[in-house]
């Protein structure tokens, strides 16, 4: 009776939306007359963070600081319509959308602002700061308070925009099956490292190394909470969780956290988490949708690295200690 | 968290102000101060407590329901069953034209899954509306029950749901939703080695913090507020509509925060009996799932099956994959039958194998229906795919990891779905993991690049 210890890895792909169903989202963006910028969304936002994305990727487009915008979420009598937060989409499909709309609504502050400045808009530009400039020109400039005051006040333009995402639908050929299910693709590979005690059955993670493709890390950060989440929910699939622990049979579910296994603090692998950028062609600034995908490589990692520690395969998840002991005894009696 | 800025550079321009940047969220503040208001935080005077009568046994029919007792319960303002509701029989995808309705509000003459709602009772508070609901008396005549999906396939299995007339969901494309790309059995035939195994997997829970619920208030103009913590705010809205035989304009649904939703989210349960229940009552109606109704009543992540056979040569190509996967929708369809054709678009991975056979089956059980999760139609199917990979490259006496430079697909190259793969990356993150956890791979793997060839 030993602890051993084995590593395994696995590789994997991800579609971000539901081309198959058809999911189209739109934002719709305004100033307020001192210049901050609302998107109005129907997105929910789960706690990803998908309020604080959407105000990063307006403000990058209208040229102003992310604190100058204000996103308003998941309310049906203001929000124009939204499939959905699921399918890896909301970064995506709201991201173009809102793309779109701060577009549109930009052109028209650069026409007002054009107007302010006696010049042609396409020779403006915006600091980011909050200013428009004159393009080789800076110190001929106006800020985006003074523009929204004059649109707002006396020039009766509104500086707002519209956007709309849809990608058709795919329906599957009945024979062949051709279809598109996605026009663009996340990536991972992850490398786990286990010991696995032979006596209890006991599986500890010890380190999980994932690398992850998103297209684009629009907020570093936020990429990092959801990817490193994700991880552990992977580890969380392969090793504890199911609502019933026999199926089919019916019996022993859980019914609380209590009987529900997931692993706590204690159980925590050491995470390394590696972001590569490959900017999808239809992704806002290159995004593709991380959500789902990064918690899915860790499950076949940790299932071959057990192979690789004991020599047995378990084929059913999650991969418990019943499962591995009663594996190795068949292996002992073979 | 590491950026790998190397890779894919010439793709990328860096000149971005805002994107990019590691902006502090701007709700964190208020959910780590416990500022964040959820849907739950809204109180309203007089507002009702919904709690479902729920089915114990798997499979049976109602002979009768005798709600009496439970209505003279003190506290109890309103009890409903299924002659309530004004469309009963719904599917959510009936709004992306998959159907057919195969699912109860309230259960009508047959209970289909143990904790299938029954009977919903209104009380003044929580604890009214349980006791009564313990008063409430259904007949059951129980059926017998399938709960694994081989059987249910089988000819003679009972029937679950009628409105289907068969233990599976038929596809346009008949029985399973397919992919056919080369000749799969002439693969077979030409490979060095074939393997063929069986994965399999069990419900999983989303185990959100937030549990499932809404809150339901009448407007006193014929329009009723919904707050609520669905994923998908107009999907529910049109959902509700069609099953309350209401128009969308009486219909405003307000959502929030939600703490945390993994695909739980999106089944539009809870609030068209809520929405119901305010408009029968004038009231305004709360309807929270509890802890173990989230983990046994609200829909969990499929069970899945998936037999996955390969044909592979001694230098490591995959010359043909056959995948059956079959998806445990339990009792209703709700999302399941797109789940299993997700799938089906999905495998077989992110590799190019010139001759491809899917079929991917929605199976129907006598068990809580499952739905939408975290990887839908796919995170099953990759554990299968992945631990078949490991098999393959130990059964020719490979490394795993070369074994899946060999067969990684490439920008150019066909997939078994005929899309021409665009923008792939796994060649890249195959590398970096390479690096990055030692595991050191042939210098030619390394020098590979997603890039078509000759690009």
């Amino acid at each position: 009776m030993a602890i051993r210890r084995g590593r395994g890895v696995a590789a994997i792909n991800y579609p971000t939306g539901m081309n198959l169903g058809g999911d189209p989202t739109q934002a719709l963006v305004h100033s307020t007359p001192t210049g901050n910028f609302m998107v109005t969304l129907s997105s929910v936002d789960l706690g990803q963070g998908m309020k604080q994305i959407m105000a990063q990727i307006c403000a990058e487009t209208i040229g102003v600081p992310t604190d100058r915008v204000v996103v308003d979420t998941a309310d049906t009598d203001t929000g124009p319509h939204c499939m959905g937060t699921f399918a890896s989409r909301g970064t995506h499909r709201a991201g173009n959308a809102v793309i779109q709309a701060a577009r549109e609504a930009r052109q028209v502050m650069l026409e007002v602002a054009a107007e302010e400045l006696e010049v042609n808009a396409s020779d403006l530009e915006t600091d980011g700061q909050g200013n428009i400039l004159v393009k080789g020109a800076p110190q001929k400039s106006i800020s985006i308070f003074d523009v929204a005051l004059s649109a707002h006040f006396k020039r009766g333009r509104s500086i707002s925009g519209r956007g709309m995402f849809l990608i058709p639908r795919s329906y599957p050929e009945k024979e062949t099956g051709a279809m598109k299910p996605s026009t663009c693709y996340a990536h991972a590979c992850t490398v786990a490292e286990v010991e696995v005690d032979d006596e209890t059955g006991e599986v500890t993670v010890l380190t999980v190394k994932n690398v992850f493709e998103i297209g684009r890390a629009l907020n570093p950060k936020m990429v990092e909470q959801q990817l490193v989440g994700g991880s552990w929910m992977g580890i969380s699939h392969a090793l504890y969780e199911t609502t019933e622990p026999y199926y089919p049979n019916r019996d022993h579910g859980g019914t609380d956290f209590n009987q529900y296994l997931m692993p706590g603090p204690g159980d925590l692998a050491q995470t390394e988490i590696i972001v590569l950028e490959r900017p999808s062609a239809d992704g806002p600034y290159g995004a593709k949708g991380p959500g789902e995908m990064c918690a899915n490589p860790q499950i076949p990692a940790v299932a071959n690295a057990v192979f690789d520690a004991v020599g047995v395969r378990i084929d059913t998840l999650p991969i418990t200690p019943e499962r591995i002991l009663r594996a190795l005894k068949a292996q002992a009696s073979n | 968290m590491e950026l790998r800025k190397s890779y894919f550079a010439d793709q990328r321009k860096d000149d971005l102000h805002e994107i990019g940047q590691p902006r502090p969220r701007s709700d964190s503040p208020g959910h780590v101060t416990g500022k964040t208001t959820y849907f739950a935080d809204r109180n309203f005077p007089g507002m009702l407590h919904l709690k479902m009568v729920r089915s114990p046994h798997h499979h049976a029919r109602i002979r009768s329901i005798d709600t009496s007792e439970a209505e003279k319960h003190p506290g109890v303002v309103k009890v409903l069953t299924a002659k309530d509701v004004p469309h009963n029989v719904y599917t959510i995808l009936i709004l992306i034209q998959i159907g057919p309705e195969d699912e109860t509000v309230l259960a009508d003459g047959k209970v289909r899954w143990k904790g299938e709602a029954a009977v919903a009772v209104l009380a003044e508070t929580e604890r009214a509306a349980q006791e009564a609901a313990a008063k409430v008396k259904v007949d059951y005549e129980v059926l017998p029950a399938v709960f694994d999906m081989d059987e249910a396939l089988k000819p003679g299995a009972p029937i679950v749901n009628e409105y289907h007339g068969r233990n599976y969901y038929l596809y346009d494309s008949g029985e399973c939703r397919k992919v056919r790309f080369g000749d799969v059995e002439a693969g077979f035939a030409g490979a060095d080695h074939v393997l063929e195994q069986t994965y399999q997997s069990s419900p999983i829970e989303h185990a959100p913090t937030e549990t499932t619920g809404c809150i339901v208030a009448p407007e006193g103009n014929d329009r009723f507020t919904c707050y609520t913590n669905t994923q998908a705010m107009f999907f529910t809205l049109d959902n509700t509509s069609i099953i309350l035989q209401m128009p969308g304009n009486k219909l405003h649904f307000v959502g929030g925060t939600v703490g945390g939703g993994f695909g739980g989210k999106v089944d539009v349960i809870v609030e068209p009996i809520a929405i119901l229940g305010a408009k029968l009552t004038g009231r305004p109606v709360c309807f929270i799932y509890s802890r173990e109704e989230e983990m046994q009543i609200s829909s969990p992540r499929a069970a899945e099956k998936v037999v996955i056979k390969d044909g592979v040569m001694n230098d490591g190509r995959i010359v043909a994959r056959k995948v059956t996967g079959y998806t445990d929708a339990g009792a209703y369809s709700r999302h399941s039958p797109y789940g299993a054709q997700k799938g089906a678009g999905h495998y077989p991975g992110p590799y190019t194998i010139p001759n491809v056979w899917i079929d991917t089956y929605c199976v129907y059980t006598n068990r809580t229906p499952s739905s939408a999760m975290r990887g839908f139609g796919v995170t099953i199917g990759d554990f299968a795919l992945e631990v078949q990979m490991d098999k393959l490259a130990r059964l020719i006496g490979m490394d795993p990891l070369e074994f899946r430079f060999i067969n990684a697909y490439r920008d150019g190259d066909m997939k078994a779905h005929r899309q021409p793969t665009e923008g792939a990356a796994l060649i890249e993150c195959m590398q970096e993991a390479s690096r990055a956890a030692n595991w050191p791979v042939a210098e030619k793997f390394m020098a590979m690049s997603s890039y078509a060839k000759g690009a």
